[in-house]
């Protein structure tokens, strides 16, 4: 641990949190479905507090070392960012998986842009409006912006207030089994949102579990 | 009649809100909760629930194993896998396992299918 975190989530907020993650990809690969129209396979959503350069390398290590991902950021209560991210290697194909067969190379080429800001932003939109809606809150959603590069390029210093570097890195792989495709949904908050989130997941478990615990139940 | 309703998740949250739906629907059942789904199995030899209500996405084995593997040592457990991962493929694993898919967010109605529905098929005929 190189930094004490400000905020630390309980272990029912991080389940909530884990919960809210596995809502909002659960929404976002269904979308994906219809796109692709094969089945899109989950990973068990996990989430964790690092810092910058635990997260750039948590992406390094997964994939190639040159990624291709859609970034979208959100504002509101809330800020922070979200990230569809895979192999730059994958690109074409999940284009291609998109758009379809028939088109030629220099068609998907040429493509290539356009369909992955929209696949991210289907995708994107899909996961944050299930978390927001559940949150009871609503965030702007910019528009999507393709970017390449490695690790660092994805996530930038932080704003030079804030002392902590540290970042809620929430992450569910998804795969599309057939196309031997697979990539992940990452999101990033900074401090400040995650004090305000510690308070909306409260109001969360709250709604969700509250009398849920009864004398009567039995935990093994 | 009082059942017995074993909840599998390997989240805290999810078995507290499922067990608020399930309170708020049948207040006299009974509750066991696990955490995952080696503990499920043995609980289900000693516990004799009448239905399990189980999460399908979970780490080490998912629901869906599981529920083919409560489904075929007791075949008379009424077995809902619970999921927001509603694609067309996962609905039709979970029913092939002769479990019943209920998507999540749970809520009363849901559940009240699915016990109901398992009434009807004669399950608890009295």
């Amino acid at each position: 641990m190189t930094a004490e975190a400000s905020v630390e989530l309980s272990e029912l907020e991080r389940d909530a949190l884990t919960e809210l993650a596995n809502l909002g990809v659960s929404n976002a690969a269904l979308s994906l479905r219809e796109m692709v129209r094969e089945e899109v396979l989950l990973s068990v959503p996990k989430v964790s507090l690092v810092t910058r350069e635990e997260a750039v390398t948590a992406l390094g290590e997964k994939d190639a070392p040159r990624l291709v991902g859609v970034r979208q950021d959100f504002e509101g209560e809330i800020n922070g960012r979200a990230l569809l991210i895979f192999p730059e290697a994958k690109s074409l194909e999940l284009v291609r998986a998109v758009v379809g067969g028939e088109l030629s190379l220099e068609d998907i080429i040429e493509l290539e842009q356009e369909a992955l800001a929209e696949t991210g932003n289907v995708l994107l939109n899909a996961c944050l409006a299930t978390i927001a809606n559940n949150l009871g809150r609503s965030v702007r959603i910019s528009l999507p912006e393709v970017i390449y590069g490695e690790g660092a390029d994805f996530f930038p210093p932080p704003h030079a207030s804030h002392h902590s570097d540290r970042v809620l890195f929430t992450y569910i792989n998804f795969a599309v089994r057939q196309r031997n495709l697979q990539g992940y949904i990452a999101m990033l908050l900074d401090m400040p949102s995650l004090v305000i989130l510690k308070q909306l997941l409260g109001s969360f478990i709250e709604r969700v579990a509250s009398g849920g615990a009864t004398p009567s139940s039995d935990v093994v | 009649m009082t059942r017995k309703v074993l909840i599998v998740d390997d989240s805290k949250l999810a078995r507290m809100s499922i067990v608020k739906v399930l309170k708020a629907l049948r207040p006299d059942w009974l509750t066991v909760e696990v955490g995952d789904p080696d503990q499920a199995l043995a609980s289900v030899g000693h516990e004799a629930p009448d239905f399990v209500l189980l999460d399908f996405n979970m780490p080490g084995k998912d629901g869906l194993t599981l529920a083919a593997q409560l489904r075929e040592s007791n075949p008379g457990i009424g077995v809902a896998v619970i999921s927001a991962n509603h694609q067309a493929e996962v609905i039709d694993r979970a029913r092939a396992t002769g479990a019943v898919f209920i998507r999540k967010p749970l809520t009363e109605q849901s559940l009240a299918a699915f016990f109901d529905g398992a009434a009807g098929r004669g399950k608890f005929a009295q």
